[in-house]
């Protein structure tokens, strides 16, 4: 129980620091997960980031359930997602409640841009780290930049993308002879 | 009693039908309004820079919204429980399969496809919030000093250079997120 707890309000510590979706989530989870904790590595984090979109629902609570999942079961993937909304619905209430006009403050908005210059070192940082763990060898790196090339400048979906390369994986391996 | 079933069963459809990132679910709620009547499409755009700019993941700041507009706290609890449920549910019966067949060579051999396209897709996110964050796409025009956010640059090479900084490596991601937002505030960078 008390393991249960401590999932739920680490998730809830890491979705009040969380700013944009579950890509801005990714620094964060390296830092307090793999690095502080040990609890799952970066190639795992790139799998469940796989997976996560590709299946149904937001990748940040996908994600959440994976961990949870891997930590302590079912209950687990429960409290970590129930702990990773938990900001979200107090910190919105309020703002629906007493500043309507949030997004408009003069604050706010360069708060924010200031933030996302932020978030974007963020994320090139977190997809170098995941990098040296999931991208290795040339038949990885030439499925990395291709999805890259299609995804930024084709706009293909993610979906098509994550089926074709765990079949450009699947050829990979066959190829080696890896798969009899 | 019967608004908290739509709205849970509302969310749940756009949990198990918004495959991707937060933005993913903007069409179902642009559609939920026009047939529940329960906010305008004005209030979906201010949603949207709401959820946007506070923490948490844009889906659920979004359902988190739309159901508090709904019906007040209870009915922000019940949309995001509805837009988490098929989530959980997915990813759990996902997580048990993976672990039962993470032996498998079939399974070794797409994961391996799948992790160097996770890294690309993150990627490609990161040049998605670049391209908004540090340059002016609708400025193309009027030249390169224009088209350029030199505040921005210069704040994001700064953070580059600082993160990767043996010395300062070891600080917590929000410390530099803070910092950052108290430089876009002192130095006015949304222009405002």
């Amino acid at each position: 129980m008390k393991e249960l707890f401590e999932l739920f309000w680490l998730f809830a510590k890491m979705g009040s620091v969380t700013f944009g979706g579950g890509y801005a989530m990714l620094p964060i989870l390296q830092r307090e997960l793999v690095e502080k904790r040990g609890w799952v590595t970066n190639e795992e984090l790139a799998d469940y980031y796989a997976v996560g979109q590709c299946t149904p629902g937001i990748i940040a609570v996908n994600t959440s359930t994976f961990i949870g999942e891997k930590r302590r079961g079912v209950v687990g993937g429960i409290a970590s997602t129930l702990g990773f909304v938990f900001p979200s619905i107090i910190i919105i209430s309020l703002i629906a409640a007493f500043l309507s006009n949030f997004a408009e403050l003069t604050v706010v908005r360069n708060a924010f841009a200031g933030i996302q210059a932020c978030v974007c070192v963020l994320i090139l940082n977190a997809v170098v780290k995941l990098m040296k763990g999931a991208v290795k060898n040339v038949p990885a790196i030439l499925i990395y930049l291709a999805v890259l090339a299609a995804s930024v400048f084709f706009g293909l979906s993610p979906i098509i993308l994550v089926v074709a390369s765990g079949l450009a994986g699947v050829a990979v391996f066959a190829a080696r002879g890896e798969l009899k | 009693m019967m608004v908290y079933i739509q709205l849970f069963f509302e969310f749940f459809k756009t949990g198990l039908f918004a495959i991707g990132g937060g933005l993913a679910t903007i069409p179902f709620l642009s559609d939920l309004a026009e047939r529940t009547g329960w906010f305008s499409q004005v209030d979906l755009l201010n949603m949207i820079a709401v959820s946007e700019s506070t923490p948490g993941a844009i889906g659920v700041n979004m359902a988190t919204y739309v159901g508090y507009e709904v019906r007040g706290v209870p009915g922000c609890v019940v949309a995001t429980l509805g837009l988490v449920a098929p989530s959980i549910i997915v990813i759990l019966i996902v997580a048990r399969f993976l672990r039962r067949f993470s032996e498998n060579r079939f399974v070794k051999a797409a994961m391996f496809g799948l992790r160097a396209a996770s890294a690309a897709l993150i990627t490609a996110a990161g040049i998605s919030v670049a391209e908004v964050t540090l340059v002016h796409t609708d400025r193309w025009s009027q030249g390169l000093a224009a088209f350029f956010d030199w505040k921005s640059i210069l704040l994001f090479v700064v953070l580059l250079a600082a993160t990767n900084l043996p010395k300062l490596k070891k600080i917590h991601p929000i410390a530099f997120i803070a910092v950052a937002g108290v430089v876009g505030v002192v130095f006015r960078f949304a222009g405002a």
